[in-house]
């Protein structure tokens, strides 16, 4: 029926934009000056026709379950019962208007299942009443007004910034949204972890909150020396700097290479490689670390008498460091190609070679450019979840011994959130702390490189 | 005595022909101004003494060009000493985000030039005296170059090219981007640069062809239509071609 009711709609539109253009070239050959294009009338009466229509679907289709269920348990609601006890009530009498009910069947379930069912139909049918209606009503109110020839560019443009509003409007609620949701969680994780336990504490060991029986009560004593995050954040340092080790020097020359020294054909082509190259998934660079690089730098290790663990810091920050490159690279040619050609006229002029032209003129007219997609880079290295979960183990081990293995900020949310959760355990809302740490340090990184990215920027506008 | 001799120069970049057989010779410590309408190829031209056009990817210079009567186009050139003979100087200022004295260190620098910081510091000096431009800036030496007014970068410019000492400099319209009276300052420095320095100069202005040079070239549709002394091409062209262009009838 909704899609009925929706497609009715869409059509309707439709039809409607042709029929506004066409009144417009009618009012045009009586000799009446049009207010706006043909087209506008078509907006017009297009958009009167549907945005009411869908207002109105949208909030019966939201609101329509909850009056539902509030009428069905009208007549439970002087028992005395619980929600938990109400909804499971609800559930029954809905699969058992559908058939799918195996349970006990009173005639008190039988009766709100029935009325259920009834209610359902009548709102499914008052709906499609309704909207009709609605869409008559509108369609000719606007083809009224516009048979009058009344404006309708200004409304037409008037609504589209109200569109556009809207649309911006969603994405900033949902990330407000998201960084609430993250900040309640940790709100309430601090209340049984001080903060600076969680802060500065030296052992991070999540799996010692996985022994706790459910019905004991909380003692925020028995957490103490086990969410102490700076382990965790050791560790995403670490890997994010060994990986910024290899991505940096290799991402950079071959961003120069490409920028300066490339043919033209070579750069078209090699360019569009190095930006598929990103788009791999990050999984399949996780399994490259833990069966190929891992096994590898172990059997090279015990090859030299030194002990490697086959999950180390080392693999997953080479691989991560790999997986970067080809993003540092296609970051810095871009900072590179737009250094105004005029400069390195300028220098060639002087008789300075192509090395000397770029590290000289070209390196430091881009270096704020550069520094900004490094730092994109290292937010990126420090979001990497799923190669440090395959390739550097879960255990969250204080070393800065690149042989060893260690874990990160993400690896460890993904570590606390598998399996069955309970969302008032300090164990579940310790993966929101970590997620808002991450977080504001992410943030803070990325505001640092854009604000230099325009500083750079402004220079040579 | 000539400085530059070019004979049967032809650039094409890719299929188009830009230059068809120029001839031109260039008399040393003078300035030769190279005229026409735009695209005719008179930058081009410029760009071949001291093969700039080699940046080009695509563009290709056939033809002897001597220099001090040696062919700049052989494939054993040395391209960086080359390009330290022959300075040059851009239509738009282009100073390097360094500070002014690292804006003119640089070619002495690159090039070896100096044994120790107070040579450095003398060359730096003396180019920014040749250039005018030392009264206005000896006491911002540190400060970035791009803070500077339009003509002052661009004297700035004219001051790193004379840094190494060049014995041409090649100029490509230098005052287009800049107000009449930093034209002026530009005219009256090259006049002073003449005296040590062979000038080539590209210019739109016919009034700054006629005020600053003493041979003339004028460049058509990728040949060069006239050459000869400034007096003789303002006052009594050989070419019709010529004579409407001068007048403004054309182009």
């Amino acid at each position: 029926m909704n899609s009925v009711i929706f497609l009715t709609i869409v059509l309707l539109a439709l039809s409607s934009y042709f029929f506004g253009r066409k009144k417009a070239f009618a009012i045009r050959s009586s000799n009446t000056r049009l207010t706006a294009l043909p087209k506008f009338y078509g907006y017009y009466l297009s958009i009167w026709c549907a945005a009411p229509a869908f207002i109105i679907f949208s909030l019966w289709s939201i609101f329509e379950p909850t009056v539902v269920k509030y009428v069905v348990l009208q007549s439970f609601s002087d028992q005395g019962l619980l929600e938990g006890e109400l909804n499971l009530i609800f559930e029954k009498a809905k699969s058992l208007s559908r058939g799918q009910f195996s349970g006990e069947i009173t005639t008190a379930l039988q009766a709100a299942a029935d009325k259920y069912a009834s209610l359902r139909s009548t709102a499914s049918a008052s709906k499609a009443v309704i909207i009709l209606c609605l869409l008559i009503a509108s369609i000719a109110y606007a083809y009224n007004r516009l048979s009058k020839n009344n404006r309708t560019r200004e409304p037409v443009e008037i609504f589209l910034q109200w569109l556009f509003f809207f649309a911006s409007l969603a994405a900033i609620l949902t990330t407000v949204g998201i960084v609430f949701s993250l900040l309640f969680q940790t709100i309430e994780f601090f209340k049984i972890i001080p903060f600076f336990d969680y802060l500065f504490g030296m052992h991070w060991y999540p799996a010692k909150a996985f022994v706790r029986d459910a019905s004991e009560a909380l003692d925020p004593s028995m957490y103490s020396d086990t969410f102490g995050a700076v382990p965790v954040f050791a560790g995403t340092f670490f890997i994010a700097f060994i990986a910024m080790c290899v991505a940096i020097p290799v991402g950079l020359l071959s961003g120069i290479y490409l920028a300066e020294y490339a043919s033209k054909k070579f750069r078209q082509f090699a360019k569009p490689i190095v930006e598929i190259l990103a788009g791999i998934p990050t999984v399949v660079y996780g399994f490259f670390a833990a069966l190929t690089v891992g096994p590898f730098l172990k059997d090279i290790g015990t090859a030299v008498g030194l002990d490697v663990s086959a999950e180390s810091a080392l693999a997953a920050g080479a691989v991560m460091g790999v997986m970067i490159i080809p993003f540092v690279s296609s970051l810095s040619d871009d900072v590179i190609n737009s250094v105004p050609q005029n400069l390195r006229d300028g220098s060639y002029a002087m008789g300075a070679t192509k090395s000397e032209t770029i590290k000289r003129v070209i390196f430091p007219a881009a270096l704020p450019g550069i520094v900004g997609a490094i730092l994109l880079a290292v937010s990126r290295a420090i979001g990497e979840t799923m190669i440090v979960v395959m390739a550097s183990g879960l255990a969250a081990n204080l070393t800065f011994n690149p042989l060893e293995s260690t874990s990160t900020i993400t690896a460890q949310i993904v570590v606390i959130l598998i399996g069955d959760q309970q969302f008032e355990d300090p164990k579940t809302q310790a993966a929101f702390a970590l997620g808002l740490t991450l977080f504001v340090v992410t943030l803070i990184l990325n505001v640092i490189a854009l604000s230099i990215v325009k500083k750079y920027r402004e220079k040579y506008d | 005595m000539n400085k530059i001799e070019a004979k049967k120069v032809n650039v094409f970049y890719g299929d188009k022909q830009a230059l068809f057989d120029i001839n031109m010779d260039i008399p040393e410590r003078q300035v030769t101004a190279l005229i026409g309408p735009s695209g005719c190829g008179k930058s081009t031209f410029l760009r071949c003494l001291n093969r700039m056009n080699d940046v080009i990817e695509i563009c290709k210079v056939e033809g002897e060009i001597k220099i001090n009567d040696y062919d700049i186009n052989q494939k054993s050139t040395d391209v960086v000493r080359l390009r330290e003979k022959i300075g040059m100087v851009f239509q738009k200022p282009n100073p390097f985000p360094k500070t002014l004295y690292e804006n003119i260190s640089y070619g002495p620098e690159i090039h070896g030039m100096a044994q120790s910081k107070d040579e450095l510091d003398q060359i730096v000096e003396d180019s920014l005296k040749k250039a005018a431009l030392w009264n206005e800036v000896k006491d911002r030496l540190h400060e970035p170059g791009t803070g500077l007014s339009g003509g002052q970068q661009q004297r700035l410019c004219i001051a790193r090219a004379i840094s190494v000492k060049p014995e041409v400099i090649l100029m490509d319209e230098p005052c287009s981007a800049l107000d009449p009276i930093a034209t002026a300052q530009i005219e009256e420095l090259i006049d002073e640069l003449k005296k040590e320095h062979t000038i080539v100069i590209v210019t739109h202005s016919m009034s700054q062809a006629a005020r600053v040079s003493q041979q003339t070239g004028f460049f058509h549709l990728g040949k060069l239509i006239e050459v000869g002394s400034t007096d003789k091409i303002f006052k009594n062209p050989n070419q019709q071609q010529t004579q409407d262009y001068i007048t403004g009838r054309f182009g």
